[in-house]
């Protein structure tokens, strides 16, 4: 992740064509791919994959064993029976519903932090790195900003904010954004030393023009494995703070909120902290393993590093 | 050598204000009127105005900075909301579980991790360093409090080994101190471990390839002492780096593991006071903590000086 490493190699790749066939051909590719794909389709198949409504409750139905049959109470007043393959917690409400639909928020919420925190690191670090003046002072800012450990940053900001989907987002994007823009200055400051760059300042081109249509196409492949990673920690983060009771409101079923739920009543029922906490796991472990595999497929320099 | 250590120093002084610059804006930047966000939804008027005198919110941005920052140049870093005491008092009286929590992780993380590493390396692309490396991208996906309460149920509550929770202190005695320890210490080395092996590996894997291994083994050195004096030896500054950086990922994992193993140290506290909107508390955490990665990795740059005797600044 240092200046060198991630330079004119890193760069050069992406113009071969067989870029996309190597990532086909790399089994960490394959798997952290596949997981998430299925993970994907859990999301979005979510009401048809025999939920409930995840915030619908039983007061006959709490703490429910896995696979027992019990019944749900829909909005309508009906009560209908429905088989709690994970069981129920201490609302009677079904922990499967609840997980299935927690899919949703967690690759949200990655997806989402990893945009933003690239969308701001990049703006950042493309000043930083082409912009003498600007650099001094932002860097100074962001090597302020990642001394302060990231959970701590998102913990405040959250509490001070009214936690919603967006501030949780926001909370979580902003401590990556240091880490990303150090990524990017570093890239900028060794493509701008190309021929093709000075080409383009001799002709004439301006600068805004030079940094996104000569550099930015350049820190690609780079800013792609970066991403993953951000969204990997984005998702563990989003869940720490649910867990820890100062993230996305309880009534939001979020993994985090499921297990901190499940919590009180660990000893007897561990179950409704398992199954979310299983979720979680598979999932920023497939987000991982696809970094891993980009890294290596498309980031050879940066590869051989770590 | 002096000169380093003292530019050194001097380097981390702007980091430490653009800190204390962050913090202070955290809640002065946030929308809304900070008074009334600090006194929560059921303060009366007269509530939010105490807070905002109480605060010196009522006066102007770059009065209040001042004052805050002659504040913190008196080590006062005013008083908790919630806890009624002094912020530094508190911080002091939290310390001892979170130093005790991490000191026992750093030492378990580094005593497995480097081992492993080397080990790895050795037998580079064989099954070991390949089990090895498939359990670190695992050791940083699975969530510390998911592997916390995992641990738990099987030692604690089936095996009946440990206690579940809690802190003993050791003025108490050595063994209950440990024993109450130990599990969220392990917890908590996972991902430290996950990250000081792949270091280690890969570091170990370079300094391997270079010519003075083939030396040490033309000699004819028995191959542990080739891999621990040369090759581990020369791998000693990205291994103390990593450790050093890790500290940021150790504090992380304090918050979550002391809520789960209910030990009431800092990471604890500073949940509480983020629940009980204590925001002198939640800036003194969070400045402390901050003092704490920075002076860490300061250390850390003046240790190369001593560990890589070909650095001479």
């Amino acid at each position: 992740m240092d200046a060198e490493a991630l330079s004119v190699e890193a760069a050069d790749v992406r113009h071969h064509e067989s870029a996309w066939q190597r990532l086909r051909r790399n089994w960490s590719v394959r798997l952290g791919g596949a997981v998430l794909a299925i993970l994907v389709a859990i999301a979005i198949a979510a009401p048809w994959l025999g939920t409930v409504d995840p915030t619908l409750f039983d007061a006959g139905s709490r703490d429910l064993v896995p696979g027992r049959m019990g019944e749900i109470t829909t909005l309508e007043g009906d009560t209908i029976p429905h088989r709690f393959i994970m069981g129920s917690d201490s609302f009677g409400r079904d922990i499967y519903s609840r997980v299935i639909y927690g899919t949703r928020v967690s690759l949200a919420v990655g997806l989402l932090a990893a945009l933003l925190a690239l969308a701001f690191g990049v703006v950042a670090g493309l000043s930083a790195g082409y912009l003498r003046w600007v650099d001094g002072v932002l860097m100074r800012f962001m090597d302020g900003l990642m001394a302060i450990p990231a959970i701590l940053i998102a913990i405040a900001l959250v509490a001070l904010w009214r936690a919603s989907l967006t501030t949780v987002i926001v909370a979580i994007a902003i401590p990556e954004i240091p880490r990303v823009t150090r990524l990017v200055r570093s890239l900028v400051l060794s493509i701008r030393e190309e021929p093709y760059v000075e080409a383009a300042v001799s002709l004439g081109t301006p600068t805004w023009k030079i940094m996104f249509k000569h550099i930015l196409p350049n820190t690609v492949a780079p800013l792609i494995v970066q991403g993953t990673y951000i969204a990997a920690s984005a998702i563990l983060l989003e869940a720490i703070l649910s867990f820890l009771g100062v993230g996305l409101p309880p009534d939001i079923p979020t993994w985090g909120n499921i297990m901190a739920e499940g919590r009180v009543q660990f000893n007897e029922f561990p179950h409704n902290v398992f199954f979310p906490g299983l979720f979680l796991a598979v999932t920023v472990l497939a987000v991982n393993i696809l970094g891993d595999g980009l890294r290596d497929t498309l980031d050879p320099k940066m590869a051989k590093r770590l | 050598m002096y000169p380093f250590i003292a530019r050194r120093l001097l380097s981390t002084i702007p980091v430490l204000v653009i800190v204390a610059v962050l913090v202070f804006l955290l809640l002065r930047l946030t929308p809304g009127d900070p008074a009334a966000i600090l006194a929560g939804d059921a303060a009366s008027p007269d509530q939010i105005a105490q807070i905002r005198v109480g605060l010196g919110l009522d006066k102007p941005i770059i009065v209040q900075f001042g004052i805050w920052v002659s504040h913190l140049l008196h080590a006062d870093l005013g008083e908790s909301f919630y806890f009624k005491i002094k912020v530094t008092d508190l911080i002091a009286q939290r310390l001892e579980p979170t130093l005790a929590l991490a000191t026992l992780t750093i030492i378990i993380a580094v005593l497995v991790a480097v081992p492993l590493g080397v080990l790895a390396a050795w037998r580079f692309g064989g099954w070991f360093d390949r089990a090895l490396m498939g359990f670190s991208v695992l050791g940083f996906s699975i969530p510390v409090f998911v592997l916390a309460y995992i641990l738990i149920w099987i030692v604690s509550l089936k095996l009946g080994w440990l206690p579940v929770q809690g802190y003993r202190r050791l003025a108490d005695g050595f063994g209950p101190f440990l024993r109450h320890l130990i599990l969220p210490s392990i917890t908590l080395s996972v991902i430290y471990i996950a990250l000081i092996a792949r270091v280690t590996r890969a570091s170990v894997v370079e300094a391997l390839g270079e010519d003075y291994i083939r030396t040490a083994r033309a000699k004819g050195l028995p191959e542990s002492r080739v891999l621990v004096a040369h090759a581990l030896a020369n791998s000693a500054v990205p291994i103390v780096t990593v450790i050093g950086i890790g500290v940021a990922l150790l504090i992380g994992g304090v918050v979550v593991t002391e809520s789960v193993y209910a030990i009431p140290g800092l990471g604890r506290l500073t949940v509480d006071a983020v629940l009980a909107r204590d925001f002198p508390t939640i800036q003194g955490v969070i400045l402390f903590f901050s003092l704490v990665y920075v002076v860490v990795n300061l250390l850390v740059d003046i240790s190369y000086v001593f560990l890589d005797p070909r650095i001479r600044y």
